[in-house]
């Protein structure tokens, strides 16, 4: 029963994973760009809201949503202030650029808050759990992440497919010129598209802050699981995302069950590693081509 | 009132120059013809018209008033529609999706996604089908009718019968006639000379990046085409 019960908090953990990875995953579909500094973002969210926590003496729940906001808002000003003038030339430029936010946000955070370890306190749901036999229960709050992550991505699939901006987003996707030709301000688009990028990774941030500590320098680990939950799951598929992350969370706790704590990451590794290597393209690979 | 007024326009790539002080004018309800040898400017002088390239000197009116501050996305609002060469259909779009993509910047006027499949019965079938999986000629009616669905005034075609059978070719054709008799204004590119000359009432032969000559088709001479066609 071990066993079940260390691949079931994999799965759960796996969800957290791919809501780190979704907003990676849209500005790359969107854009093409790779944001060295997503990781980052969300981790700078966490602190925007223990910020809001003990400045304004607001629950988590509100300054969750305050922080989203805020972050919603950062995201559309710092594609179409900074990253948008990146876009176009050649691809090292976004990448050398949010390496450098990457590194401002990291030390700014340690400038302000210090390296210490943070938590964000959510009260009784942190401890509290459901009982499905004797050997077996699970903690409410890793199974409500769990939900939240897959709410996010169905939600961000069907903005994607039904809605007119999301027709733009594919439009734009798929032929960036082409979109321009029918009326769409690409510009705009991809400012909605790190909106929604950032919106997602400061809810995944929050998430993680009342899951565990933290502290300005996680920021690099998430990207880095991040960019193997979206590579695993294959470009351009927010629900082989969730895959991806879900394989990733498994292959770190069972890993760990294995072969002791601290092993687990290297598993998770050595199984993206393999991934990578049976199958590159990822598991729901969705490239279109005219 | 003219639509479309170019006054000495000159574009560049980088340090090459493909348009040389360029002028001409299309009246409403005209075909302008825009023929010519391959890299005489032709297509760059749709994509200035479009808004995709700026020029560097010049202006380009339309409706009477300088579109050059405007960009791209924006002109579609105006009334200003790029079928661009090569097609450029969405390709993970369905064609449905295309076409409704084409009415994105929310112009009003007589197009609907009906109407665009009346004028082009074959893609009815082809509804849910994605883009990508369509034949060049099935791309060809998608990228016309999507720049329809934008209710444009000035139809911008580029090479539409590039790569195509005699058959689409001539249905295509067939549409163009059909949307000059509805009053609008098109300006299309074509090598294909005898088959545009058909439906053009003005024709401007582009020679390395300048007009080489000018003028209503039943006034020129098949010889002075060619002549002006290579440069001879």
């Amino acid at each position: 029963m071990d066993w079940v019960n260390v691949a079931i908090q994999g799965i759960l953990l796996g969800g957290l994973y791919a809501l780190f990875a979704t907003g990676l995953a849209l500005v790359f579909g969107v854009m093409r760009m790779v944001n060295l500094a997503h990781g980052d973002l969300g981790i700078l969210a966490a602190f925007v809201a223990l910020f809001i926590v003990q400045s304004l003496g607001v629950g988590v729940l509100w300054a969750s949503v305050i922080t989203i906001v805020i972050m919603f808002l950062v995201g559309y000003l710092l594609q179409r202030g900074l990253l948008n003038f990146t876009l176009g030339a050649d691809d090292t430029r976004p990448i050398v650029v949010t390496f450098g936010l990457s590194i401002i946000i990291q030390n700014g955070l340690i400038m302000w808050f210090s390296a210490d370890s943070q938590g964000l306190d959510a009260g009784t749901i942190e401890n509290i759990s459901v009982k499905i036999n004797d050997q077996l229960s699970i903690g409410w709050y890793p199974l409500l992440v769990f939900i939240a992550s897959i709410a996010v991505i169905a939600g961000l699939q069907l903005f994607l497919g039904r809605t007119k901006l999301g027709r733009a987003f594919r439009a734009t996707s798929d032929d960036r010129e082409a979109a321009e030709l029918m009326g769409i301000n690409n510009r705009h688009i991809y400012g909605l598209a790190m909106a929604i990028a950032l919106a997602i990774v400061a809810l995944a941030g929050i998430l993680l802050a009342v899951r565990t500590t933290f502290d300005p320098t996680q920021g690099a680990f998430r990207l880095i699981y991040a960019f193997e939950a979206v590579i695993m799951g294959g470009m351009g598929s927010m629900w082989g995302t969730l895959i991806g992350g879900i394989v990733l969370g498994v292959s770190q706790t069972i890993g760990s069950q294995a072969f002791g704590a601290g092993w687990g990451l290297l598993v998770g590794h050595l199984v993206f590693l393999t991934v990578l290597a049976v199958r590159p393209s990822g598991f729901f690979a969705k490239t279109v081509t005219a | 009132m003219s639509v479309l007024e170019i006054q000495d326009v000159d574009v560049f790539y980088g340090d090459f120059q493909a348009l040389f002080k360029v002028s001409f004018t299309v009246e409403e309800g005209q075909t302008f013809a825009c023929i010519g040898a391959n890299g005489g400017g032709k297509s760059t002088l749709l994509r200035t018209v479009a808004g995709l390239q700026r020029p560097r000197s010049g202006t380009v009116l339309f409706q009477g008033k300088p579109v050059d501050q405007i960009s791209a996305h924006d002109r579609v609002k105006l009334g200003i529609a790029l079928v661009p060469e090569g097609r450029r259909v969405f390709p993970s779009l369905s064609v449905y999706e295309n076409l409704q993509i084409g009415a994105y910047g929310g112009r009003k006027g007589d197009w609907s996604i009906e109407s665009v499949m009346e004028l082009f019965p074959l893609l009815k079938p082809l509804s849910k089908r994605q883009a990508s999986s369509l034949s060049g000629g099935e791309q060809q009616a998608l990228a016309i009718g999507r720049a329809l669905m934008s209710n444009p005034t000035l139809l911008l075609l580029d090479e539409v019968s590039l790569g195509l059978a005699p058959v689409v070719i001539k249905r295509i054709y067939e549409a163009m006639v059909h949307l000059v008799g509805i009053g609008t204004t098109i300006v299309v590119v074509e090598q294909d000379v005898q088959h545009v000359l058909t439906v053009a009432d003005h024709v401007a032969c582009f020679l390395e990046g300048r007009i080489s000559l000018e003028g209503k088709p039943s006034d020129l001479s098949s010889e002075a085409i060619t002549a002006a066609y290579f440069g001879m």
